[in-house]
């Protein structure tokens, strides 16, 4: 078992031909996922390392079945390649593009509200289930195949953690990055629930940054649903007020969405917090009796 | 990015917004032109700089007398004022705007930003206007108004009903009604046709005259949208940023200027984030953020040295790479290169991990260049707080 994806999980690539589409589609087949199909409008008949290219996501799927989509379409046109993704059928879609308007996100969240689609993104590395499934950006090859379960939003930080688990002998079942702008598809409490029912998971790593109230309402559910061990680490304690910090929804305003005050949300929900990023390895080891 | 009050002002006016007659001056003689012009009894003079506080800070002057414009314009041009926003620097104001005052008979508060939980866009009114918002929210929660906009439909009169009855608008001043309600549909028809991050207005007033005027703007755009806008894009201000953040920007790295002495460059926000954490955890303070990004090469590299450097408060520099797709011998490559061209005079500390780390590593270790290489963290965190002192 895992969360979100697996080895039977066949993917289509939109913007493949893309130099970021075309180089991660062929990374993400070499680690063993099922890349079925990429889409570019107008380049149908290509192929990108064997892998067969459509006009459109809706020929995709029905020439290859595709249930889930990877998106790496310049922001300008990110919206509209995942409103078709969740037109053609697609049930899980995968956005990595950084850079879409907000906007642009309000109205996808909106048009993708009460429908039978899961958006992860945009702006994140994407999701991986070790052994079976890469399906983003991240290096396969720090992945070992274990028992926790990895959920954050960012992206070389969770490679970060990725790292400690896999070095301290734990590994890792799926990894969801769910993205650093302030309107996303996936929030920390969807994937929370995923890992508290897959029984190959035992305990979480949760990594959060300023922004927002992502944590507070992750500590929310914790409280009241997780009985998994969590260690959680929360970027940016030294970021000062008013600036975004690279991403796009990091950033304290108002006094609102400070590193402090999600640190102590999520302790007062039983979280293991963790003030040192090094230390995110050894305390899930912990906290799991290891 | 951020606008000056005009360049709100402007906009508002634009969208249907009303505010008073104003104008941009950036001499005493335009100031004194276009006092002739306005012909009023009272005159604002307003020093723009992007930063709330001027009031307090002595930036806002009033006037009865028209001969009296252009010294007042005078005294604030060039004056730096120090606000609680500016930082004890303070900014230098370059600009003035001067425009006609107004009645006042109520002040309120009317904001728009994209509410994250819901993803909805979202306003947020008060009847206390001309406060501090975060202080109304704090200490009387309940005098804050938030009605959320179905981006599907867009605004619609009930939200505005909503708002303009829960502030009490039939009982204020019931001529006000129709006028704010109307206002409220042109704000947000602004606020999502030119892709604002945020829109402020504190105080919009109701005036004696029974009008409803903006009498303040403050407005952000969101930086993803600003290829949609040439004319946002037009009113960006270099004097109130960072030259320094403006060599990243063009550059493309992300860089914000902070004001501790250890630099660094990392690559990925989030690992940039923990790395100045991690740095105050081993007793320091970092001098910046700075995100390399996905694509480092060695020109990205060199760049962000130069731009380290220029920071005099830099005792040494910090550099922590998580290698995915970047391949940690090209950065220690660009390292080893980028110090042929820019002299690095500070100790240096430099951390590789991920993709062909060790290659990396050897390749830094027989340089022959003066830095120490570290494995993981909280070592590398630990070396370059050694090296340049720990701080109070």
């Amino acid at each position: 078992m895992s969360i979100l994806v697996n080895k039977n999980t066949r993917v289509v690539v939109q913007g493949i031909t893309g130099k970021e589409g075309s180089f991660h589609a062929t990374q993400c087949k070499a680690y063993g996922t099922k890349v079925v199909a990429g889409v570019t409008p107008g380049k149908a008949g290509q192929e990108v390392e064997g892998i067969p290219v459509f006009n459109t996501v809706r020929d995709a799927v029905k020439k290859e079945g595709c249930d889930t989509s990877l998106i790496f379409v310049p922001p300008p046109f990110c919206a509209d390649a995942i409103l078709e993704a969740a037109d053609a059928g697609v049930k899980l879609i995968i956005c990595i593009t950084e850079g879409i308007p907000v906007n642009d996100m309000v109205k996808v969240k909106r048009a993708l509200a009460g429908r039978d689609v899961r958006l992860i993104g945009p702006n994140c590395p994407g999701v991986i289930t070790v052994d079976e499934a890469k399906i983003g950006i991240m290096p396969g090859f720090i992945h070992k195949k274990g028992i926790v379960g990895v959920v954050s939003r960012s992206g070389t930080l969770t490679y970060e953690a990725v790292h400690q688990l896999s070095t301290l002998g734990l590994g890792e079942t799926t990894c969801v990055g769910i993205g650093g702008d302030p309107v996303n598809g996936t929030g920390f409490v969807d994937v929370l629930a995923l890992f508290e029912k897959d029984p190959e998971t035992q305990g979480i790593v949760m990594i959060g940054e300023i922004g927002g109230d992502a944590e507070e309402k992750a500590a929310e559910f914790i409280k009241k649903n997780v009985k998994k061990p969590v260690v959680s680490f929360i970027a940016g304690i030294t970021a000062p007020p008013g600036r975004r910090m690279g991403h796009a929804g990091a950033i304290v305003s108002g006094g609102k969405g400070t590193a402090a005050e999600k640190m102590k949300t999520l302790e007062s929900a039983g979280v293991k917090v963790v003030k040192n990023p090094a230390e995110i390895g050894n305390a899930i080891k912990l906290a799991l009796g290891r | 990015m951020n606008v000056h009050e005009f360049q709100a002002k402007q906009l508002f006016a634009q969208f249907g917004v009303p505010v008073p007659r104003g104008k941009e001056v950036t001499s005493p003689e335009a100031a004194t032109a276009w006092a002739n012009e306005l012909n009023t009894p009272v005159f604002v003079v307003k020093a723009q700089i992007h930063a709330g506080g001027r009031g307090k800070a002595g930036g806002v002057k009033i006037t009865k007398d028209k001969a009296a414009v252009a010294g007042l314009a005078k005294e604030l041009i060039g004056k730096t004022l120090v606000t609680h926003q500016t930082g004890p620097k303070g900014r230098q104001v370059h600009r003035l705007l001067l425009e006609e005052g107004a009645n006042i008979s109520k002040e309120l508060y009317l904001s728009i930003l994209v509410d994250r939980d819901s993803g909805w866009p979202v306003f947020i009114a008060s009847t206390e206007g001309g406060m501090e918002i975060e202080e109304v929210a704090e200490k009387t929660p309940e005098k804050i108004i938030k009605e959320l906009i179905d981006p599907a439909v867009g605004f619609q009169g009930y939200n505005g009903r909503n708002v303009a009855f829960a502030l009490g608008l039939n009982s204020i001043e019931p001529a006000a009604m129709n006028p704010f309600i109307q206002m409220m549909g042109n704000l947000y028809r602004m606020f999502m046709e030119k892709h604002a991050a945020m829109v402020e207005i504190n105080p919009l007033i109701i005036t004696k005259e029974k009008t409803i005027v903006a009498l303040d703007g403050k407005v952000s755009f969101d930086d993803n949208a600003l290829f949609k806008h040439a004319d946002v894009q037009q009113m960006r201000d270099l004097n109130e940023e960072d030259p320094l953040e403006i060599e990243a920007g063009a550059n493309n790295l992300n860089y914000v200027k902070l004001d501790g002495n250890i630099g660094c460059m990392v690559n990925g926000a989030g690992l940039a984030m923990a790395t100045m954490d991690v740095i105050k955890l081993a007793g320091s303070e970092p001098a910046n953020f700075l995100d390399v990004g996905g694509g480092a090469t060695k020109e990205t590299v060199a760049a962000g040295f130069r731009i380290l450097l220029k920071d005099p408060n830099v005792k040494g520099i910090f550099i922590n790479i998580f290698g995915g797709i970047v391949r940690c011998e090209r950065i220690a490559n660009g390292v080893i290169e980028a110090a042929k061209e820019v002299k690095i005079t500070v100790p240096l500390v430099v951390r590789l991990q991920g993709t062909n780390a060790e290659e990396g590593r050897k390749l830094l270790a027989d340089s022959g260049m003066k830095l120490e290489v570290a494995n993981d963290l909280w070592e590398a965190a630990q070396k370059i707080v050694k090296l340049t002192g720990k701080v109070a």
